[in-house]
């Protein structure tokens, strides 16, 4: 009964939107304040019915019922509470409808926050939102209905993989959908202005708290997964340039250069279109990203079953999107007035430098991903594009995009001054410099790359510390005046400075987990040992654990320094392997030891008989300055989200464009 | 010459310098993106075009297929594993080396993707066997693989009986 009504909530969460999407964008049109109006009751509606309908889903997974096909798939009966509901959005039909809602939700908030906008934009963005959410339901409804039911109801359910039951996987899905959802307001906002032909400053103040929103919580998805990579697969890896990791990357990396266009947009009423622009392909990557995922259409660590009649659909879908959006850009983008002029050297042109290779970057991620499926295609060849190609890429388009990152805030809006700039950093080149020569030297006879990668990241730590303490006068100023200035901050300035410092302490983190890793294996019998580093391990034990639904080995290592005469601490790790009730496969629970030096990553397989173990480890330098450098990366994002100036549906037309002519 | 005049024609070049640079990083990163997919290609064979493509040693490349039951075997040399299983996709199969620890997922009669080459006595020597986790459980290249061979069908009805009920 639940799910019945579940079903009927999700055809009237449909009707609505299709409510929404028609008649506010006809109002605008002709300028009929009633018809407009339409959008808001529309969109809170339509929320209040997906999320109605999402509820049923969770609850019938609360009661395990096997009646419904997706449950049964996919739910067990003796699964932990947290995991039954994660399962809801753990497989295809519930992740739609997980994604609908949420895209029912950011209309929403888009009708409440959205008070002060132009009628008539906002009516458009809500319609366009709308149009989206339709292509949506129906795909649902048409193709993949999370509430279908069995006419055999099975006893007992076929279980959640065991692997997906880990805490990072349950937050992993709902941020990256919220970061997806959320480019989902930039692009009707994109589309909308198109209509209008209008993009001026206060437009870009009305996206960036949207754009800021979704790309916060598209990083904290991303970052999760690689978090459950790392800890959950057992391989010592966190990123493999998967499919699906790239289906996740590429939106990030567009959703970046629209962050800092928007900014130039805002300022200074140019590269409008190019934003616009954009906007669409944020989009577009966000609905190919879910899309990837959900076909199966590449070959993924992730793939779900795949069907002919979900990837015409998806075809067809994606082909009215991209090519609709794309297509409207073509007709209207040259009504969008150019704006204001500025030098070869300036905010203005490092900021577009960082566009030009953040979209490269996105393109060769695309390429890279989309090849095997070409290959197939046009060839009939199966082939598969490795980590070594992206590796190689990245670690060469990156450069000068950090090396604008270096420079890019020190220059002045319009016309900058090179020499001073240089000036200024010449303390953290020289350190830089030396980081790099010291790097290569430790390292002496491995690869070069690294050491240039080290002094990189040491000269954008530097930089962007060093245009803090330029910004409140540091050292130029009595200190108290300069502690007043640092506390006068904007919050969105604290956001870039602590945005490209904590890239900074990542990139640190990168180099060294991927240069530096070592590994070694062995199979070993009780009090045997092995060496990794300057570690020595040694299996004192091996013990039975019973969990709430697996059983597990556990092996008891105690972990000391290499050499006897060196007195470091030892201490014990307790890794895991184990078996679940439901399938018929096991997983790997590592134990972590992490210091700011490097992770050590112990591993036990599984027996081999003869009561010998297969055990393996990893040492992983510098791993913990990655997750470190996320977390200062989001934080600056969310400080930089709580700026009043650009709070969700705070500024208004003519106050914003005001500013902009006083703006430095 | 008018001062808006003057605006459009610095406006014209800039447009087109921005487009000259972004041409000539695009051009850039077109020629890395080649010269780096050339090494890191690897081409996916299952045991059938290994023997009707006749691939000898020296080729890098991916083998799929299903891991044939009653086939693994592993020994331990020096607290090093060494492990012998083959590898079929239900018309031919190919035996497979693997020195080291296996992944969790490897089993007997479950799809498997191994990366390495052919040696001199017609065993693939994997340098890798990947640790492919997925929802059904199967490496998508496989289940191609496995459903041009006609095993598919067979596999599928043992496996998942639920999917048809709807």
């Amino acid at each position: 009964m639940i799910a019945e009504l579940g079903h009927y909530f999700l055809v009237l969460a449909l009707g609505l939107a299709v409510i929404q999407a028609i008649f506010p964008m006809i109002g605008a049109a002709r300028g009929s304040a009633r018809m407009m109006m339409l959008g808001q009751p529309a969109a809170y509606g339509q929320f209040f019915f997906s999320l109605l309908a999402f509820l049923a889903l969770t609850y019938s997974y609360l009661i395990s019922d096997f009646s419904v096909a997706v449950i049964a798939r996919n739910s067990h009966s003796l699964k932990p509470l947290l995991y039954k509901i994660s399962g809801v959005w753990g497989n295809h039909e519930g992740s739609l409808l997980f994604w609908v809602m949420f895209l029912a939700l950011f209309g929403a908030m888009v009708a409440y926050f959205g008070r002060g906008l132009p009628k008539s934009l906002r009516a458009r963005v809500l319609s366009v939102q709308a149009m989206v959410g339709v292509g949506f339901y129906l795909f649902m409804l048409i193709t993949s209905n999370p509430f279908g039911r069995l006419a055999d109801v099975p006893f007992e359910g076929n279980g959640l993989n065991p692997l997906l039951q880990d805490p990072g996987l349950v937050f992993h899905p709902p941020f990256l959908y919220l970061g997806y959802v959320g480019l989902s307001v930039v692009f009707s906002f994109a589309i909308a202005a198109l209509i209008e032909g209008r993009v001026d400053p206060a437009w870009a103040r009305w996206v960036r708290p949207w754009t800021l929103l979704a790309w916060v919580f598209l990083t904290i998805g991303i970052v999760l997964g690689s978090w459950w990579a790392y800890y959950e697969l057992g391989w010592g890896g966190w990123w493999a340039w998967d499919p699906v990791e790239n289906a996740s990357f590429m939106p990030w990396l567009v959703a970046t250069a629209l962050l800092h266009s928007a900014i130039v947009v805002e300022k200074r009423d140019t590269l409008k279109s190019w934003t616009i622009l954009l906007a669409i392909i944020a989009f577009s990557f966000s609905l190919l990203g879910t899309f990837i995922v959900r076909s199966g259409i590449i070959t993924s660590v992730h793939a779900f079953a795949t069907d002919p009649e979900r990837g015409l659909y998806i075809l067809v879908f994606l082909a009215l999107v991209i090519g609709g959006s794309l297509l409207l850009f073509a007709i209207r983008s040259d009504k969008l007035q150019a704006g204001g002029l500025f030098a070869p050297i300036s905010r203005e042109s490092g900021l577009m430098i960082n566009n030009l290779f953040l979209s490269v970057a996105a393109a060769v991620v695309l390429y890279g991903t989309m090849h095997p499926l070409l290959s197939d295609a046009f060839f009939g060849v199966k082939s598969s594009v490795g980590a070594p190609f992206f590796n190689l890429v990245f670690s060469l388009l990156m450069i000068p995009l950090v090396v604008t990152m270096v420079y890019g805030p020190h220059l002045k809006w319009k016309r900058a001054d090179i020499k001073g700039v240089n000036q200024r950093l010449m303390a953290a080149t020289g350190i830089a410099l030396l980081a790099a020569l010291m790097t290569f030297y430790v390292t002496y006879g491995g690869a070069i790359m690294p050491a240039i990668w080290i002094g990189i990241g040491v000269w954008l730590l530097l930089s962007s510390l060093q245009e803090l303490a330029s910004r409140i006068k540091l050292f130029q100023a009595p200190f108290k005046d300069s502690m007043s200035r640092l506390r006068r901050q904007p919050r969105s300035s604290w956001g870039m400075t602590l945005g490209h410092f904590g890239f900074a302490v990542g990139l640190l983190g990168i180099v060294g987990t991927s240069a530096w890793t070592i590994e070694a294996q062995k199979v070993m019998g009780l009090g045997e040992d092995m060496t990794i580093g300057d570690y020595r391990l040694t299996l004192k034990d091996v013990i039975p654990v019973a969990g709430p639904n697996y059983t597990a080995v556990r092996g008891i290592i105690s972990v000391s320094p290499k050499n006897a005469e060196k007195t470091g601490e030892s201490f014990m790790a307790y890794p895991e392997t184990r078996t679940y009730v439901s399938s018929p496969i096991t997983t790997t629970e590592g134990d972590v030891k992490t210091t700011m030096a490097g992770d050590l990553f112990i591993v036990i397989g599984e027996s081999q008989g003869q009561g010998r173990w297969g055990i393996r480890a990893y040492y992983k330098p510098m791993q913990v300055w990655f997750w470190i450098g996320t977390i200062i990366v989001v934080l600056g994002g969310l400080i930089s989200l709580s700026d009043r100036r650009y709070r969700i549906g705070t500024p208004q037309r003519q106050k914003a464009s005001r500013k902009v002519k006083h703006a430095p | 010459m008018t001062k808006i005049g003057l605006k459009a024609g610095a406006r014209k070049k800039r447009r087109l310098y921005f487009l000259l640079t972004s041409i000539a990083v695009l051009g850039l990163a077109a020629l890395l993106v080649l010269s780096a997919l050339e090494d890191s290609i690897r081409l996916f064979y299952d045991p059938t075009e290994i023997v009707e493509k006749n691939i000898g040693p020296g080729q890098n490349f991916r083998l799929g297929g299903l891991v044939e039951e009653e086939s693994f075997e592993s020994r331990e040399v020096a607290g090093i594993l060494i492990n012998h299983f083959v590898v079929t996709d239900g018309n031919e199969s190919v035996a497979v080396t693997y020195e080291g620890l296996l992944p969790d997922l490897f089993r007997e009669g479950q799809g498997v993707v191994a990366e390495g080459s052919m040696n001199e006595d017609g065993v693939f020597v994997a340098s890798e066997v990947l640790a492919k986790h997925d929802e059904t459980y199967m490496p998508k290249e496989v289940v191609d693989s496995l459903k041009k061979r006609g095993e598919w069908q067979r596999k599928a009805a043992e496996t998942h009986p639920q999917d048809k009920a709807l």
